[in-house]
């Protein structure tokens, strides 16, 4: 049997040393460590924070922890093939991961206004659908990070619903491999739009009820409001995007910006926060900007089950295989795409060298990554307790940080 | 503003810094030269008209061993203008260094400690260079064309 790990005290200082040392700090400070196992850093997310009493002097970020070679794969791996991987990113919102990344690619191919409207709407259902879901974790996660469970329980209930109505159209619940480069794996199962529609049905006044019970609840204000407060200039330094950057007051959603796939036919808008509760860009504005857009995603689900039900109706000749090209060879480019992800802009670098089907360089901008790298400027001179509800504001998926 | 436009302005001001274009590429190309990266994004950045006030990405490349360079991708975006503009840098492969552009953008902070963990770029002038994605104690640059991981890694078999 092959040795497994052979332990030596040295390993931990050596593999993952602390930035600070006991030299540099002042009379009072200490280091505390917190992860990577924590249950409120969601996920492998280790942070080395320098308090000084309760206050904090400045926090350092380690990661790595799921770091899974994404860019080193998808040097290896034809276009096509890289899709499961890029689930595997942003986990909670694989749907939208997936569309971002089978764009870039049918740009780059140029088979972009070849696409059927129909597949195009499905797209956007599905990618709203999981935007929802993604949201929904963030929120009630949120909520139980700060000591409320019951949330949490309702949301994980209606999320359990939209995971189901995803594995029922490509048979599995969180990481899909659905959409493909140039339409979809299948088309939808016969029955799902009324289904659908059943289901926003019941969301819609579950929204409601769950507004009222965690967002507008006091004890959640009084732990939100005015904590972990992000100016809109130190957020576009930071390339913030997605909720963070609307909470901080800015209108900037690339589906109105960009207008890609069918996002200029839907009516929605882009809700940003006011500092209601605080201050414009504390984790209240942020929260709320999340539970918004909830509202907002349902909106285009409702015009894209019409669509789908009218205009776009189900034929016995659709087929949504038509455009996937057998061959996906690029010609020789550097491309960026981007989209909006429930978290942010998701950005991939390509480079196509023109003669494989392989990219020669894929980069993925993660949102989450960008997202985590402004948490010791807005944390600083808070209270130890608060940095629990300034990391969950985030919304991280470690997945999508480490890649 | 267009691409034209852009690169007009631009090389006013830097008539040596550029040594060529790419419009190929989307969004489209400038390439620049790798010492003057910092001046050039410092001016983008502060320019009335151009005001590139976010960095979407920075990407690092290894273009192997045959044309010994290593490239580095900016992509800059103009939130209030909605104007796109890519700029790209060669530096040697053997020693790649070039000026860090932390000091512009905070965006590129973790982006290049990122670009110096996986390809081993060094970045002057930034605050932190430290890796970030793999341990302190990993050997190589994993997304160079040429890397070989190590055997063990603390007694545990790398290659499974």
């Amino acid at each position: 049997m092959a040795v497994q790990y052979q332990y030596h005290p040295d390993h931990l200082t050596k593999s993952e040393p602390l930035k600070y040392t006991s030299d540099e700090l002042k009379v009072g400070e200490m280091i505390l460590n917190i992860g990577p196992q924590h249950p409120s850093t969601h996920g492998v997310l280790r942070l080395e924070v320098i308090t000084d009493g309760e206050v904090i002097r400045d926090v350092v970020s380690h990661m790595g922890y799921l770091h899974r070679c994404f860019e080193k794969h998808a040097e290896a791996l034809p276009y096509n093939q890289i899709i499961p991987y890029v689930d595997r990113m942003d986990y909670m919102a694989a749907m939208n991961s997936e569309h971002a990344y089978a764009m870039g690619v049918e740009r780059m191919l140029g088979i972009s206004d070849k696409i059927p409207k129909r597949v195009e709407y499905i797209r956007v259902l599905v990618a709203e659908l999981n935007r929802i879901a993604s949201h929904f974790v963030a929120i009630g996660t949120y909520g139980l990070d700060i000591g409320a469970v019951t949330p949490f329980l309702w949301m994980m209930r209606d999320r359990e619903h939209l995971m189901r109505l995803l594995e029922w159209v490509c048979g599995a619940r969180m990481l899909y491999n659905y959409i493909w480069i140039g339409g979809l794996f299948y088309d939808l199962p016969v029955g799902f739009e009324e289904r659908c529609t059943d289901f926003i049905n019941y969301l819609k006044p579950k929204l409601t009820h769950l507004e009222n019970l965690l967002i507008s609840n006091k004890i959640f204000i009084d732990r939100t409001a005015k904590v972990g407060t992000l100016d809109l200039d130190l957020a576009i330094n930071y390339g913030i995007t997605g909720p963070m950057l609307r909470g901080s007051g800015l209108r900037f959603d690339l589906r109105k910006v960009d207008g890609y796939s069918v996002y200029p036919e839907l009516e929605f808008n882009v809700p940003i926060g006011e500092g209601k509760m605080g201050e414009v860009g504390d984790c209240w504005d942020r929260t709320w900007v999340r539970m918004q857009e909830c509202h907002e995603s349902v909106k285009i689900i409702e015009q894209c089950l019409r669509q789908l039900s009218s205009d776009h109706k189900r034929t016995r000749s659709f087929d949504p295989r038509e455009v996937v090209p057998k061959k996906i060879r690029p010609k020789a480019q550097d491309f960026y795409v981007r989209a909006e992800n429930p978290k942010g802009e998701l950005g991939y670098f390509f480079r196509a060298d023109g003669r494989s089907e392989i990219p020669f360089r894929c980069k993925a901008r993660a949102c989450s990554f960008v997202n985590l790298s402004v948490l010791p400027e807005i944390s600083r001179g808070h209270l130890l307790a608060d940095l629990i509800a300034i990391v969950g504001s985030l919304d991280l998926v470690m997945g999508e940080v480490d890649r | 503003m267009t691409f034209e436009d852009i690169k007009a302005l631009l090389s006013d001001q830097f008539p040596d810094f550029i040594t060529g274009e790419d419009p190929e590429s989307t969004p489209a190309a400038l390439l620049v030269k790798s010492d003057r990266i910092r001046t050039i994004c410092q001016w983008l950045r502060d320019h009335e008209q151009l005001h590139f006030d976010m960095l979407s990405c920075l990407t690092g490349i290894d273009n192997g061993e045959d044309t010994n360079t290593m490239e580095l991708v900016y992509n800059l975006y103009s939130i209030p203008f909605d104007h796109h503009l890519m700029l790209k840098t060669q530096v040697d492969r053997n020693k790649p260094h070039l000026p860090s552009v932390t000091s512009v953008w905070q965006t590129a902070n973790w982006h290049e400690r990122e670009a110096f963990d996986l390809l081993g770029i060094k970045f002057s002038g930034h605050p932190d260079l430290r890796r970030i994605l793999l341990p302190d104690d990993w050997e190589g640059h994993p997304l160079r064309k040429d890397y070989k991981h190590q055997e063990y890694y603390h007694g545990v078999k790398v290659e499974y």
